[in-house]
C-alpha cells in the first residue's frame, strides 16, 4: 500500500473542440512529496488541476488517489474524497458576500464539524498559522490587500487538515516579498500536516522554494519529470529554455494568431 | 453571391441553438428543484434570497402598484364615460389589477432588480473560481446558490402580488374619491361584491410562476457565464431580457389556461 503513490494519473484527456490541452497526461505524486508542476502560459496547468479535483470532466483517463479513480466513484464517495483535498485557488476565489472568518471555516461548517460560535474561534487560530492576526476575521474580503487574500485562501485550505494540498499559481500577482512569504507558508503548512502538495506555477523562484518534485507540462503531456532542484540544469531543452526563460530553443511562443 | 442554402442552413443554425438553450435551462431548473428535496438545506441562504428578492422590491413594486392603480382608475373613466359606464371603474380596476398587472408588474419590476443582481452576483462567481472553490469545500453549488433562489422567488413574488393588489386597487380608489367625485364607501363596496377569489389566487399563481421564472434565468445566465467582465455583462442582461419576454409569454399561457372557455 506505501508504494501506491498518493495520486496516479494516466492518459488524461481534455480538449475544448480541436484544441487538445492535455494529451495523455501520466503523472505520480509520492505520499508526502511537494510536486511542482510548471508551464507556459495556456500549457494547460490549471485545466489539469480541475480536472484531478473534479471540476472539469476529462475526456478520458483516471485520476487516483490512494489507488481508488475518483473520477469514477459515485457522487456522494467523492464528495468524502473531496474533503481530503485543500485548494489554494490563483486568485483566492474568496467568497465575496461572507466575512473573513466565514470564508475561513466554511468548509467545516458545510461538514457540520463546528457550530457557528465555534467556527468563529477556529477562525481566529487559523488565520494566525499565516500570519494574519484576529481583527482580520471580521472584515470583507474585499478590504484586504492581495497578499492577505492568498493568507486567507491558504488559512481556508488548510482549514480541514487536508492529505492533499493543491495550489493554482500561488505567487501570481504579488511583489517578490510576498511571494517568498506565502511560499514560505505554504511549506510550513504542508510539513506541520504532513500533506502531499501539488502546486502549479510558472514562477521558478516559487517552484524552487515549494517543491521536492518537479514536472513540466507541454504540448498536452508531462515531458520531463525529477527532483525540483534539477529544473535549472534537468538535461531536457525544454525545460531548460523554459526556467532559464531563453527565446531560442524548441518552444516557439506563437506570437501571432 | 451567397447560397440560399446558407440562410436555411443558419436559421437551422439559430433554432437548434434556441432547443439546446431551452433544454439546458429546463434540466438546470429542474436539477435545482430536486436539491430542494435532499438535505443539506440552507435556511440561511434561502431567508437572505427571500429578504434581498421579497423585502427589498418592496418600494419599487409598491409605486409601480399604487400609479399603475392611479393610471387605470383615470384611462377607464375617461374612456368608459362616452359609453355612459364610467361607474364601472372600480370593477375594472380590480378585475385588471388582480388578474393582470399586479403580478406581470411586479413580475417586470423584480426581473430588473434581482435577475440583473443574480445573474451579476453568480456570473461574478464563475468567473472568479468562487463557484469551484464551493465544490472543493464539500458544498454543492446548485445546492447553495440556486435552489434557495428558485424558492425565496416562488415565494417572494406572491408576497408582493398580495401588496401589489392592495396598492393597486388604493391608487384607483384615491383617484376615484378625490378626483372623480366617487363616493369612498360605494367604491369600496363595488370593489369588493365584484373581486371574486378566483381573481386574486389566479393572480397569486402567475406570480409563484414569474418568480420562478425570475429566479431561474439570474441563476442560469449567471451560473453559466464565460469569458470575464463582458461574459457577466451579457449573462445580466440576457436574465433581464429573458425573464422580461417569459413572463409576457407565461402571462398569455396562463390566462388562457385560467380564464379560456
Amino acid at each position: 500500500m506505501s508504494d501506491t503513490p498518493r495520486i496516479r494519473i494516466r492518459g488524461l484527456r481534455k480538449s475544448f473542440g480541436a484544441n487538445a490541452v492535455l494529451d495523455g497526461v501520466d503523472l505520480d505524486v509520492p505520499r508526502g512529496t511537494s510536486m511542482v508542476v510548471i508551464g507556459g502560459s495556456g500549457s494547460g496547468k490549471s485545466v489539469l488541476l480541475k480536472c484531478i479535483l473534479g471540476l472539469v470532466a476529462p475526456d478520458a483517463g483516471s485520476v487516483e488517489i490512494d489507488g481508488q479513480d475518483i473520477l469514477r466513484l459515485p457522487w456522494r464517495e467523492r464528495r468524502v474524497a473531496r474533503a481530503r483535498i485543500g485548494m489554494l485557488f490563483q486568485n483566492g476565489a474568496l467568497f465575496d458576500s461572507l466575512p473573513v472568518w466565514e470564508n475561513v471555516t466554511f468548509g467545516l461548517l458545510a461538514r457540520r464539524m463546528l457550530s457557528r460560535r465555534a467556527a468563529r474561534e477556529q477562525a481566529g487560530a487559523l488565520l494566525a498559522q499565516v500570519g494574519l492576526g484576529p481583527e482580520v476575521g471580521v472584515l470583507a474580503p474585499a478590504e484586504l490587500s492581495g497578499g492577505m487574500q492568498k493568507r486567507v485562501a491558504l488559512a481556508r485550505a488548510i482549514a480541514a487538515q487536508p492529505d492533499i494540498l493543491f495550489f493554482d499559481e500561488p505567487t501570481t500577482g504579488l511583489d517578490p516579498i510576498m511571494g517568498a512569504v506565502i511560499d514560505g507558508l505554504i511549506v510550513d503548512c504542508v510539513k506541520r500536516l504532513g500533506s502531499t502538495a501539488v502546486a502549479i506555477t510558472h514562477d521558478m523562484a516559487s517552484a524552487g522554494r515549494i517543491g521536492d518534485a518537479a514536472a513540466m507540462l507541454y504540448r498536452g503531456r508531462i515531458i520531463w519529470s525529477g527532483p525540483a532542484a534539477r529544473l535549472m540544469d534537468s538535461g531536457c531543452a525544454e525545460v531548460e529554455q523554459f526556467t532559464h526563460g531563453r527565446r531560442e530553443g524548441p518552444i516557439q511562443m506563437a506570437l501571432r494568431r | 453571391m451567397s447560397n440560399p442554402l446558407d440562410h436555411i442552413a443558419a436559421l437551422g443554425r439559430a433554432v437548434l441553438g434556441f432547443v439546446r438553450e431551452a433544454g439546458a435551462m429546463t434540466l438546470f431548473g429542474l436539477d435545482g428543484l430536486g436539491h430542494l428535496l435532499r438535505p443539506p438545506f440552507y435556511p440561511r441562504r434561502f431567508g437572505r434570497a427571500l429578504l434581498e428578492m421579497g423585502f427589498f422590491s418592496l418600494p419599487v413594486v409598491a409605486l409601480t402598484a399604487i400609479f399603475t392603480g392611479m393610471v387605470l382608475a383615470l384611462q377607464t373613466y375617461t374612456g368608459f364615460s362616452r359609453f355612459n359606464a364610467a361607474s364601472a371603474i372600480a370593477n375594472v380596476v380590480v378585475i385588471s389589477i388582480t388578474r393582470e398587472l399586479g403580478p406581470v408588474l411586479a413580475g417586470l419590476m423584480v426581473a430588473g432588480r434581482i435577475g440583473a443582481a443574480t445573474a451579476a452576483e453568480l456570473g461574478t462567481m464563475r468567473v472568479t473560481d468562487q463557484i469551484d472553490a464551493l465544490s472543493t469545500l464539500s458544498t454543492e453549488p446548485m445546492k447553495y446558490l440556486v435552489a434557495p433562489r428558485l424558492l425565496a422567488g416562488i415565494i417572494a413574488l406572491p408576497l408582493l402580488v398580495v401588496v401589489a393588489d392592495i396598492l393597486g386597487v388604493m391608487g384607483g380608489f384615491i383617484v376615484a374619491t378625490a378626483k372623480l367625485g366617487f363616493i369612498p364607501e360605494l367604491y369600496l363596496h363595488q370593489t369588493l361584491s365584484f373581486m371574486q377569489a378566483g381573481d386574486v389566487i389566479s393572480g397569486l399563481v402567475k406570480a409563484a410562476v414569474f418568480g420562478f421564472l425570475i429566479a431561474l434565468l439570474g441563476c442560469y445566465r449567471g451560473y453559466t457565464s464565460r469569458g470575464g467582465a463582458e461574459g457577466v455583462g451579457a449573462a445580466t442582461t440576457g436574465a433581464v431580457v429573458m425573464a422580461s419576454i417569459l413572463i409576457l409569454a407565461f402571462d398569455f399561457g396562463l390566462t388562457e389556461l385560467f380564464f379560456s372557455k
